[in-house]
Parts: structure tokens; sequence; C-alpha cells
């Protein structure tokens, strides 16, 4: 096996030798007999795009969730009058549509970007009603009523997007690698973040502060939502309940068992289980029951009544059920169905909570890790839209209804009852886009109230875009000091990118997905229920209490509800799972035995996560060579794959059931499930970082956070968007040292960095603390060449009364000059022109009464980009103007490596004394070794060698994570081999002549080329400096910050050291002659402020009435208004002068 | 001394040692170890030892060895041997010479030789996706086949007449319904007689005015009328145009340096190297000797058969060491190989961009350090 392994990455080295990425006379090429599985990614991907989280669960909420919603509140019945009534049929999402002056149009999302529109579509829904009242009615049916808008997630069904192919989106203005799964909200992209839960309806084990145990269920159904909490004392061994409709914290549990109808104390136990220790734990629960005195249902019942909090409880069920049956019926523990007043289901659940419980006690390790990736599941958009969309429909419904009873109770009315219009469509509309525009969700009904749910998509880089899509945002705030939320999880691999995450406050709340998780979505639970009974579960319902927990019977658990017991557990999950391959069950249903529980959780919910897996029989994989020819030919997708059985989902949970092999080679006979690329456990952003498997794991952080501030191409419309802040590279690169992760997004087709060659050196002392010397010639010739676009805009305000502003041509005198010069740029219309050269000051809309000027950077010249009109909501003429600038980087500019080594240009050194090799080559830019001993980044290194072996071989090398035993990365062995064939070093060093003296150089040097991204931090957007300038009005200081041209304040700390220094006088002129003095009457009589009159020339105390005692002095403003300040509150504050 | 004083007992107790009874430094040469300092780069396989020159004159005073660069020693001595010429490059030898003159020539060649390029660029029209200003950026760092000698420097308050610019013109138009073309270099047009484009004035009844004011055409000059004047290379891409799409524009080149900006560089690079000398130090036979030959990549070695069966390693061709130091990588060769660079013979390659020829760029730079020393000569007198 050793000897087949070491072939292997040989034979790729020579395969990939075409440059290109997926060339066919590679993949037609014999598959060695590990089987190459890199195939399947680019298929899976092709499928499903790098968002189809997103997509899928839009689509879902589109397809069949909204359907559900309307189903369940179908109907607008008047109160009065149960046959008047309003039935909606059947609801659909239109096509993306705008109306203007009444006249629809379709829309494109690219028109909605343009034009400040949202990309949303009419919901259109077939009702049927009656008409008329009281003596004639009659049933009517409408078709296609519109009862407001949705906004379309780009790509999804909805969409115009929708299946089209490259050039057809080319047409549409759209960028074919933009990956979807966004709105279109008033102009603005905006995502709504993934969000990461606690999985409802199951039970969760933990310890609260106090240390005591707790078992949890957070229950959510369509009709409630409640938190059902049983914690155990630590000291008393007693177990009670904890639920926010009674006042007390603590119900002891036996009450409730009692009140649901399990009077007997035997049959309790009976239930737990009959091992002694735990009837010996539940004693203490017994005996406090049985001392409060009760013992049948009834005392019980009338035990909790006193228990309930008055107000939490509305009234509206039938009133002969009392408030206590009401809240075990349906909010305590409200995911277990109660039927026909039958609590057995709920008794059961709450015994094996107790069980459960009890089992904690007895053995740690039970307990529940709240961190553990299988516990916590992920809100996508889909979901996230839906319960908004649920709530405005049920508000419209219960608006209509009232507004149908204020018809019908009007005296005279004179026209016909008509029930449909009273759908009115605003309110859906409005809630859906003011939720998706500011990101607040509320949901009344559940209590909900989020902020920051959607985020404006950063447009910064292509892999910012791609990298916000997977964005995940976290359960827990930000300020909460823990660690286990923010540590890495193991079972977050190949779910979870183990890199990308932000630093600092919300380092490891913020996670990322990686490249091949799904997020499931909801699946109907039914038929899956009843093929559990079909497969031999024994059914709650026909078990005692002592069957339940008999050994070698497993508990049957589907999505937190218990179904019944299997006797052959595992015999059960294999049939289950056969079945999921096969086909005939979803193939999100996750099966997993847990042993130490004795529970076979089966899950069919939506948000787990999941990943595709190759399925291994007895460690052989499943896929053979000509299943892989066959998807080279294009004869088999990735469906097929699936729907054969060689590959399957798993979910966290399932994955502890299976043994994973990472290779096909290290599979021994237990293994059941073989990695398809071990790549993929990284995300998008880590996905660019070539062998960052040889990196200190911080450093991959790093880049994952500065790739998204790398400039370069954000898409290939990216010249006919109108985004605020654009950065492009004028030159942009594909990497020379590339992953397959970077072909698989197409960050070679949207690069943002150049191959720079590198001389790792020291030279000329600017290149200490990470800064970087870059060749002027270089520079020259566009390396690092940017270019920054701004959007100005500007609205043709009408106003109200029939006046509006007005925009003029450009005022001339007679000689046809220009009376004003800051008018050359603009048109014959008053607006500037495309093209033209701006200045700071230059007036670019003559609007009048105001006209507004450009407020640009000194120094290179900006230049008017784009012009475009268009009319806003409100029928007002809107110009957008785009502004350019392009800029050669200067010393202060931030350049990055893919490395997480970010360094300023320290200085530009012309060509003819840069460093030169034997063969002639200089360098583009120099870089300090002292960069490398602590950073520890050898993959730099590598990268160094493979891009000069690259280069001098012309063939792309790649460096994918963990890729050389599959040859997906190159080895450094073949790499060294390489560079001596074309002559240079195994070592990468070369010798170099020094530029300025001509002689060689003392010592060999690391020299190649490494990819370089430019960040979009500039000097020129930050550099500051001020000699006078604006004052604060209230204070008379200096104001503060670069964007109002603020002073640079000597703090408190360099105050410090002025005294320190004895430098008394520069503090005086710094602290107030520089800033705010004032000079001030003081009255030494007093000690009071006073005032200096003018047609007397001297100053006069008002509190004396005098002007004998009055001194003038020099005082900051600041102070004088504290004086002030403090009299107006009756405090005096008086100085006492003294003779200088 | 008193370790060789130990490890002469050994030997011959009779005699112990005594410094006097050493050989007497021969005066007026240096000994083996410092020659081969003075003149010799050693690339051992961690570092290139020895890199710096020795420029003092008394440096060998003790020697009696006189270190003065002296002028009829090396007018005597220096020699120049073009190895490789044609239109765009060359390589010349240049032996006996100073590395801090053989680098001044490279650096003149790369900043300070005057060329003609591309300065200022008067959009008309530009309507394709290339901005105007990376337009302008890439017009400039296009060669143009002109000797600059025959121009003159355009300084800030000078017209631009016929002695100090060349003025372009491109107007490219991709027409509706044709495909995307492609605007190469050749489409950039001499315009002999100066811009056509009209100053925009104030004065509707001023004469017109271009942005240029020649007094002759250029074609009348003697070394343009059978030679128009051109970019270097045909087929440079200057942009993309879609349909509908046009591009005209003026373009004026000016004389500049390097030193200002790349575009005015000459060359598209100039360097030399080290003429490489590998020795071997003892003989290297038969096995050892195939493994050698077969370790060099770029073929440096060769056996030679000195009969009686015996096959010696020996160096065939150093010039074409690259410096990879394979041979020395491994320790066991370290004693047999020994890398060096000859001090003061340079392998010189000029790669022109075109204006002039390499070899004329390389005289020219010549006459700048000439310059340059006059300058020098005359400012101290």
């Amino acid at each position: 096996m050793g000897v087949r392994q070491e072939e292997v990455p040989m034979d790729h080295a020579e395969l990939n030798f075409i440059p290109g990425s997926i060339d066919k006379q590679k993949l037609a090429a014999p598959v060695k007999s590990a089987v190459d599985k890199f195939q399947l990614l680019p298929e899976f991907l092709k499928g499903r795009g790098l968002v189809k989280q997103h997509l899928d669960s839009y689509n879902y909420f589109v397809k069949t969730d909204i359907k559900k919603i309307v189903r369940a509140n179908d109907r607008i019945v008047c109160k009065f009058d149960p046959s008047i009534f309003l039935r909606f049929k059947d609801v659909r999402i239109g096509r993306p549509s705008v109306s203007r002056d009444a006249v629809s149009d379709d829309l494109r999302p690219h028109t909605c970007r343009l034009s400040d529109l949202t990309y949303a579509a009419p919901i259109l829904v077939n009702v049927e009603y009656v008409q008329g009242s009281h003596n004639q009615k009659i049933l009517m049916e409408k078709n296609d009523v519109v009862i407001g808008k949705m906004p379309v997630m780009l790509r999804s069904c909805c969409c115009v997007l929708y299946g089209k192919d490259e050039a057809e989106l080319a047409r549409l203005g759209e960028c074919p690698l933009d990956p979807g799964g966004y709105f279109v909200i008033k102009g603005t992209e905006k995502v709504v973040l993934i969000q990461e839960q606690l999985s409802k309806n199951r039970i969760i084990l933990d310890k609260d502060k106090k240390g005591d145990i707790n078992a949890s269920v957070t229950s959510s159904t369509e009709a409630t939502k409640s938190k059902t909490v049983i914690s155990m004392d630590s000291k008393t061994m007693k177990m009670y309940l904890n639920l926010n409709q009674f006042t007390t914290k603590k119900i002891p549990i036996m009450a409730i068992m009692k009140a649901m109808g399990m009077e007997s104390d035997q049959e309790v136990v009976q239930m737990i289980g009959r091992d002694p220790r735990f009837g010996a734990l539940l004693l203490p629960s017994m005996e406090e029951c049985a001392s409060l005195g009760i013992h049948t249902q009834q005392q019980a019942l009338e035990f909790l009544d006193k228990k309930v909090t008055p107000s939490a409880f509305t009234r509206s069920t039938s009133e002969k059920e009392s408030r206590v049956s009401y809240i075990l019926r349906s909010v305590f523990l409200a995911n277990v169905p109660v039927q026909e007043n039958n609590f057995r289901p709920k008794c059961i659940y709450v015994a094996v909570m107790l069980r459960r419980m009890m089992e904690v006690l007895l053995n740690k390790d039970a307990m529940d890790d709240k961190d553990y990736v299988g516990n916590k599941r992920l809100e996508l958009s889909g979901q996230l839209i839906s319960l908004l969309f649920e709530d405005l429909f049920k508000s419209m419904i219960s608006d209509a209804e009232t507004e149908m009873v204020r018809v019908l109770n009007k005296q005279s009315r004179s026209s016909r009852f008509d029930p449909s219009q009273f759908i009115v469509k605003d309110g859906i509309t409005n809630g859906l886009e003011r939720a998706l525009s500011t990101g607040n969700w509320d949901v009344k009904r559940f209590r909900m109230h989020k902020k920051g749910v959607t985020q404006v998509l950063g447009r910064l880089s292509f892999i910012g875009t791609l990298g916000h899509m997977t964005r995940i945002s976290p359960q827990f705030e930000k300020s909460r000091k823990v660690s286990g939320p923010r540590a890495l999880q193991p079972s977050q691999w190949g779910m979870l990118c183990p890199c990308d995450t932000p630093e600092g406050e919300s380092c490891g709340l913020i996670k990322n997905l990686a490249l091949m998780t799904h997020v499931t979505t909801d699946e109907e639970d039914g038929p899956l229920i009843s093929l559990c009974y079909c497969l031999g579960v024994e059914d709650l319902e026909l078990l005692s209490g002592e069957e339940l927990h008999s050994p070698n019977s497993f508990l049957v658990i589907f999505n937190g509800l218990i179904l019944g017991k299997h006797r052959r557990p595992q015999h059960f999950a294999t049939a289950m799972r056969k079945l999921r391959r096969a086909g005939k069950v979803g193939e999100f249903v996750s099966v997993f035995v847990n042993e130490k529980q004795c529970c076979v959780y089966i899950a069919s919910d939506g948000g787990r996560v999941c990943r595709p897996l190759v399925i291994a029989d007895k460690g052989v994989s499943r896929i053979k060579e000509y299943h892989m020819k066959e998807l080279v030919d294009g004869v088999r997708t990735f469906e097929d794959f699936l729907r054969e059985g060689l590959i399957e989902y798993l979910d966290v949970n399932e994955e502890n059931n299976a043994l994973i092999a990472l290779y096909d080679a290290e599979a021994t006979t237990e293994t059941t499930h073989i990695e398809i690329e071990p790549f993929t456990i990284l995300g998008v952003c880590a996905g660019l970082i070539p062998f960052p498997h040889h990196n200190q794991s911080p450093r991959n952080t790093y880049q994952c956070a500065m790739g998204k501030q790398a400039m370069g191409n954000i898409a290939y419309n990216e010249l006919c968007r109108m985004d605020t802040l654009l950065y492009l590279l004028v030159y942009p690169q594909r990497p020379l040292l590339t992953t397959r992760t970077i072909e698989l997004v197409g960050y070679d087709k949207l690069g943002a960095g150049q191959n720079a060659t590198v001389a790792v050196m020291s030279y000329t002392g600017y290149d200490i603390e990470d800064a970087i010397v870059m060749n002027k010639s270089s520079l020259d010739r566009g390396f690092g060449r940017c270019i920054v676009m701004k959007k100005y805009s500007a609205i043709h305000q009408r106003h109200g009364n029939d006046t509006s502003e007005f925009i003029m041509r450009p005022t001339r005198d007679a000689e046809n000059k220009l009376t004003d010069n800051r008018m050359r740029v603009l048109d014959e219309d008053g607006i500037a022109a495309p093209g033209e050269i701006i200045r700071p000051n230059d007036i670019y809309v003559n609007k009048r009464p105001s006209w507004q000027t450009f407020k640009g950077p000194e120094g290179e010249p900006s230049v008017v980009d784009r012009v475009s009109l268009f009319s806003d909501r409100n029928n007002n003429m809107c110009i957008k103007f785009i502004i350019r600038q392009t800029r050669r980087p200067e010393v202060g500019d931030k350049f990055s490596s893919r490395h997480g080594q970010k360094g300023v240009c320290g200085t530009i050194v012309q060509q003819e004394d840069f460093v030169f090799s034997e063969r002639g080559i200089c360098p583009d830019l120099i870089m300090n070794p002292h960069g490398f001993p602590s950073r520890m980044t050898v993959g730099k290194m590598i990268e160094l060698l493979g891009g000069k072996a690259g280069v001098s071989s012309g063939r792309f090398h790649y460096g994918s994570a963990f890729g050389e035993p599959s040859g997906h990365a190159d080895r450094v062995e073949a790499i060294s081999e390489t560079l001596v064939k074309c002559g240079f070093s195994y070592n990468g060093k070369d010798f170099l002549y020094s530029g300025i003296t001509g002689t060689p150089l003392q010592s060999y040097v690391f020299m190649g080329p490494i990819y370089y991204q430019k960040l979009k931090h500039m000097v020129l957007d930050k550099m500051h400096a001020r000699g006078s300038g604006p004052r604060v009005m209230l204070t008379r200081q200096p104001t503060e910050g670069r964007a109002r041209n603020g002073g640079l304040r000597v703090g408190e700390m360099e105050r410090d050291c002025l005294i320190a220094y004895g430098a008394s006088m520069l503090i005086y002129e710094r602290l107030m002659i520089s800033s705010d003095p004032f000079e001030v009457q003081v009255c030494r009589g007093c000690g009071l402020l006073g005032y200096y009159n003018h047609k007397l020339k001297t100053g006069i105390c008002s509190t004396c009435k005098s002007g004998d005692n009055i001194s003038t002095m020099k005082l900051p403003y600041a102070c004088k208004l504290l004086i002030q300040e403090l009299q107006s509150m009756n405090i005096v504050p008086r100085l006492k002068l003294d003779e200088a | 001394m008193d370790k060789q004083d130990v490890g002469n007992e050994g030997g011959e107790e009779k005699k112990p040692f005594s410094i006097w009874d050493l050989p007497d430094v021969p005066m007026g040469k240096l000994p083996p170890h410092l020659e081969l300092q003075r003149t010799r780069v050693v690339c051992n396989p961690d570092a290139p030892i020895h890199t710096e020159n020795i420029m003092y004159s008394g440096a060998y005073a003790s020697m009696g060895v006189d270190n003065s660069l002296r002028l009829d020693h090396f007018r005597d001595n220096f020699r120049v041997e073009v190895k490789r010429l044609n239109k765009e490059d060359m390589e010349f030898d240049m032996i006996g010479i100073d590395a801090a003159i053989a680098n001044a020539f490279r650096r003149i060649l790369i900043a300070e030789l005057p060329t003609m390029a591309i300065e200022k660029v008067l959009i008309a029209n530009n309507t394709s996706v290339i901005q105007d200003e990376v337009l302008a950026h890439r017009l400039g760092l296009i060669p143009l086949n002109v000797d600059a000698r025959l121009f003159e420097y355009l300084s800030a308050n000078d017209q631009p007449n016929e002695k100090n610019t060349i003025v372009f013109k491109l107007h490219v138009r991709c027409k509706r319904g044709d495909p995307r073309m492609t605007v190469y270099s050749k489409e950039l047009k001499w315009l002999p007689k100066g811009s056509e484009f009209i100053q925009e004035s104030d004065n509707p009844n001023a004469k017109p005015v271009t942005y240029t004011s020649f007094s002759s055409s250029q074609d009348s000059m003697p070394e343009f009328s059978n030679n128009p004047i051109s970019p270097t290379e045909d087929n440079i891409i200057i942009a993309k145009l879609g349909p509908g799409q046009e591009i005209e524009l003026e373009a004026h080149a000016v004389k500049g340096i390097g030193k200002t900006h790349a575009k005015w560089s000459p060359v598209a690079t100039a360097w030399y190297r080290m003429l490489p000398e590998v020795v071997l130090l003892e003989d290297i036979e038969d096995g050892d000797a195939k493994e050698l030959k077969k370790i060099c990549p770029v073929n440096v070695f060769d056996i030679e058969d000195f009969g009686n069966g015996k096959k010696k390693a020996t160096v065939a061709r150093p010039r074409q060491c690259t410096l990879c130091r394979e041979c020395i990588r491994e320790a066991k060769w370290e004693k047999h190989v020994a890398l060096r660079r000859v001090k003061d013979h340079f392998i010189f390659t000029i790669e022109s961009t075109g204006a002039l020829p390499p070899e004329m760029l390389f005289t020219e730079a010549v006459k700048i350090l000439e310059d340059k020393c006059e300058r020098v000569i005359s400012e101290l007198s």
C-alpha cells in the first residue's frame, strides 16, 4: 500500500501538466486504484451552486411552506355572520414585476439594483367568497388576486435568473459567477444571515448556574412556542418543573405527573425504569408531593391552579377547561400532541426526561453539550421569511375581519358587500420589505425581536460576497465571556470551516459553512412515522410503563417525539438507511442509534447541517473507476450517485454511527464511509489559501478576514453596477499557485491580487515591522494599480405645493465664458458629463436652490465615470454619479499575501537600485525575513517555491489543503525537482547582485512569485493633518475626526508626558492658544465673570455693578462655559486672582 | 602557530619550528588564497563569500602589491567580446573591469538613457470598457520606434513642437453588429504635422489653435522621410471593443528617461552576471564522474576518456552554470567541486525594447557615463 501511495501524486504531477483546471485529458487518463473522487466536487457544486442552502430554504418556503401557512389560515370569517366568509384556495408567487402608473412591468434584478427598486413578485391567491349579505348571498370566485409582494431571492425558483445559462445571464446584466441567494430591497442587496439556534423539540441536559441539573425542551409548534425546564435541586435531590406560566419557579414534578393522570407512584417508577437507583432518586420528589397533600389528579389540579400566573394566560379557549389543564395541554411540552385528553404520551415524555436526568446524575458523561453541532439548527432565510409572512398574513386576516365587522355595522351601505375588497396588500408588502431592509425581525406572536438578521451584501471583493453568504450569525450575544461556544468543536469537522471566523469580540461565534455543507429543509413527517411503525416500532400506546425501558430495546424518537420502542434497533436503523439509500425516503433523513441513551433518533426536520460522503462496504468504496469515468463523460451526475446509493448525506448525529476514512487506502473493514475530498472541510475563504495545512492556524484565520478586503474584480458586471464604493484592481491576475477550491468557486476568473516576484531579504531598512519595499518600475508598469469608484447621488426633489427644485445649465457670460469655474465639468443639461476630470469643489449637479459640489481627495484627479438617471418610487428624478479615481500604490498602502501576512509599503525604490538575479530577474517587492520565524507561515514559502516552479515550467501548481496524498497539492520534493530541472536551486534561493554596488550579495536569497493582495486600506483615504480649521460651536474647540477636518488631540497621556518633561509653555500653547483661548473679565471682588462694555471701554462686573475691580484674563472657552453651566445649576464657582 | 608547532614535532623532532624558516612572501605577488579572494566570488553551498571588491589601492601594500587602478593597465587588459547580437538583444562579455563600472552601465541603461514615450493622451471619445487613465497608461508603455537623440526634452513651459513631440492618432470603432474587436498598437497612426485637435477657446472668432505648434512637418526630416514613426511592435493589444464602442484619441510622445517612469526605459532589462568558474578540486573518476555529469541540470560537466580505461570528469561548459548548486548540494561533493565567479568578467545582456538596437544603447550609455565624468571633473576644477 505504501508503494502505491507514493505513486499517486507523481502521476498527478504529470497529468496536471496542461494549464487550466479541469481539462478533459487529465480526466480521461486512467484513474488509479485509489479512485480520484475530486470530480464529484465540481459536479456537486454545479448542481447546487455555492449558496444552495439559501436557495433551497427559500424555494421550500415558496413552494411548500407558504401554501401550508395559507391552508392553515385560509378563512376570513365575519364574526357576526359565519356564512359570510372569504376562503383562500391556492397561493403562488408570480413573476417578479413592478407596477408603475398602474402598468405592470417585468423586473430584472439588475434594474432593481440600478433604480433602487425592490425585487419582488406578487403573491397571487385564488379566493372564493360570499358576496352580498342577509338574504342574497352569491358565492363568487376570483383568481390571481394580489395580496402583497414577496421579495424574491435571486436565482431561486421564482427569480427570472432561474435556470439561465451564462449567455442569458449576461443579457440580463447579471454576472454568471454571482451565487445569488440574496434579495434586492430598495436597490441594496441584502443577505439574510444564517441564524444558529439550539435545536427545537429536543431534550437537552445541562447544568445551570447553581450547578443543578436541567432538562430543557424548547417546544415549537405551529401554534405556540414554549420552554419547559425540569431541574433537580442538587442538595435535596427533588425535581421541579420550571415553566413561565406558573408563578413559582418550583412546581414539584410529581404534582404535574399526578395532574396528568399518573396518580400511582408505582407507575411513575415503572415508567422511569426499575433500576433501584432511579427509585431512590425519585423518592424525595414523591415525598414532597405527598407532604403537600397531593394524591389525586383533582388535588394536583387544584394545587397547580393556585400557582398559575394570572396575566400570562389569555382566556380564549373554551371556558370549561381549567387554566391548568390548558397549560398542561398546550404550553407544557407543547411539542407532544395531546389527543382526546390522552396525556399518556406527555407522561412518558416527562418520564424519559426524568430518566435522562438521573442518568446524568449517576454518570456525568450523559450530559448534553450545547455547543455540539448536532444539537444546533441553522435557520435560513426561508424559515425566517416564513415566520414573518405567517405573522403578516394572520394580521391581514384579523384586520380584514375587523374591517368586515365595521362595514357590516354601518347603518346604510351604498355598495354591495364584497369581502374581497378587504384584502389589503400593503401590510404584507411593507412588512416584508421593512424587515428585510432593516434586519429587524419582530414577530409578536412568538415574542421574537431579532436585530441585524439581514445585512447589506458586502461587495468589496468576490470572495467577500461568497463569504458573506455562508456566514452564520451566533445565537448568543457577543458580550458573554465564555469560551465554550467560541472553541472549535470536533463535531464541526466538515460542516463548518475551522479557519473562517473573525478576530476580536465575535471570535468563534460567527462561523462559516464548509464547502460541501448542506442545510436541510423540513420534510413531510407523516409518511416517515408510518414507515417507522411498519419497520417494527412498537407503538407507545400499546406499551406499559414497565416495558418502556426494558433492556435490549431502544426507544425510537422521531424529531423529538417518542414513537415507541424497537427490539432490534440496529436492524431497524439499517433498514431505514437502506431505504434512504434506495431513495424511498428523503436523502436528508438521518438515523442515529444512540447506544448510551438506548435510543434511535430519526430526524427529518429542517436546519440540520449535513454533508455527502462516499459509502463503503466493509471498507471498500462503492465508487469505482467506471463510475468516475461515467461522470467525466457526462453520462452520470451527482444525483445519480445519490440515487444509486454510492453517496449519502450524513448529519452530525449520524456521523457518530459511522467510521469515516479519510482516504480509500486508510479504510479498514469497519469503515462505513470515505471522505470525498479532505479539503472540503474548509470554507470558501479558507479555500483560497495555498498549503493552509502548513501554516500556523491563526494565520489562516487572518487571511480569511483579509481576503474579504482585497481588491480585485467583484463580478463580471462590476462596471454596470452602481455600488456606493467599489475597489477594482486594474490588472488582476489569477494566482500561480492555485487550489481546487479556487477553481470551484471561480476565484481564478475573478481574482483579487497579483503574482509578485518577492525576494525575502532585508533592504534599505524601510522593511522592518512587516513593511515591504516596492520596485518603482513595477508600479510604473501597473502593479497594484487600483480604481476607486464612489457613488454620489442627487434627487431632483418635487415639493408638495407644485414647486420643485430645478437643474440649470451652466451659466455663461456674454463671451460664452463660464461665470463660475466650478461648473467646468457640467454638460449643457446641468449634470456632470461622463469622462470629465472633476476636482474638489467642482459642481456636479447645478441644482437650484442648492447645487452639489464634489468633495473628493486632492491629489490624483478623479473622473466622472458614469451618470445614470432614474425615477424613484415617488416619481422624483434621481441622478447617480460614479466618480472614479485611479491610484498607483504609494508609501503606506496595505498589501498582504494569502497567509495572513499583511504589511504596508515602506518605501518605493528605483529598479536600478533593486537587486537582480543571474537571469536578470528583478523582484517586484522585497519582504523582510523576520516575518517568518514567529508567524510560521510555511505555506507561504511553499507557495513561493511552487509559484517559481510554476512560472518556469509553464503549469499552474496546486496547493489544496491536505492535498498531497490525493494529488491536489504538489509536494515540495516534486517542486524542488522542477526547480532544479529549470536551473534553479532546489531550495528556491537565488544568487543576487546588488543594484547599488553591483557586487553579489553575501547570501543566497529566497526569491519567487507570491500572490499578493492589495487591501482596501490606503493612505490617501486616511492621511490627515490640519493647521487651523473648523471649530465646534459650543466649546469653540477644534472639531474631531478626519471627515470634519478635525484637529489632532493632545490627550491626557501626551499631556502627562509634557508635564513630566516640564514643557509648560508647550502645554499652554497646545491646550489653550491653539485650541479655544478666550478673554474674560473677572471681578476680583466677587470672583465672578463680568463683561466688557464697549461704550465705556471697561470691563464691568454685573454682580457688583462696578468696573473697579475688574481684571482681564485668558482662559479656555470651555472653562468659561463650565463656569456658566455650573452657575445655571446654582453652583457658584468663584475665581480668586493673585498677582502673578 | 602553537598548534602547528605541535603538529610538526611529530614528524621532525630535531628541527623545532621557527617562523623565520618559512619562505618569504614573494613581493609583488599575492599569495594564492588572497588572490582568490581578490578575483573570485566563491559560491559555497550556504552563502557566497568574498563578494565585495577590494577597492583600496593600498590594501596589499604590505605585500608590495599595488591595488590601485591604473589606466594603462586597464587599457591593456580590458576586452569586450560580443557573444550574441540581434535586433532585440545582445550578450557580450566585458572583461577586466570593475563591478562598479559595469553596474554603472547597467544603471544608466535602465534609468538614464532617454527614449520617446507617450506622455499625454487627449481623449476625444472613449466608449470602451477600459477607463481613460488605464488606456493612457497602456499607451504610455508601448515602445516607439524612434531615435530619441533627434528630439529635445519638453520642459514645463515649452510649447510642444516638432522638435520635442511626436503625435499619434488612434481612432477605432467597432461597428454595431460586428463581433468584438481588438485594438492593436499598429492602429496608432503617426501625425507628422502635429495635433489635429482644435483647442477649445472661449473666443469663437479666434483662429483655431491645435494642441501642438509644429512649424514643419516631421516627415520632412531626413530621418523620418522614408521611415515613418510607429510603435516597435505591431501586435500589442491596447484595448478591446464591443459592438458600438469607439475610441478616438491623440497621443503625444515626448522624450524622457527611465528614472521618471519605466516607460522611458530603453531596455526591457539590462543586467550582467559574473563569469562562472567551476573548478574540480580533485580528479573525479568513473562512477562519480558520471554521477556528477548527471546531477547538473544545465550540463556543465563532461566526461573525458584519458586512455587506460580512466574516465575523468571535466568542466566543459562553465558558462552555462546557473548556480543551482546541485553539484555541491551533497556534502561529499563539496570537497571536489568549487563554484566561483570571476569578479572582473561580466556577461552583460541588454534586451532592448526596440527603439534603438542594443549595441547603440550601450554606446549611448558609455557616452552618458563620459558626460557624467566630465561634469564631475569640471565641477571639481
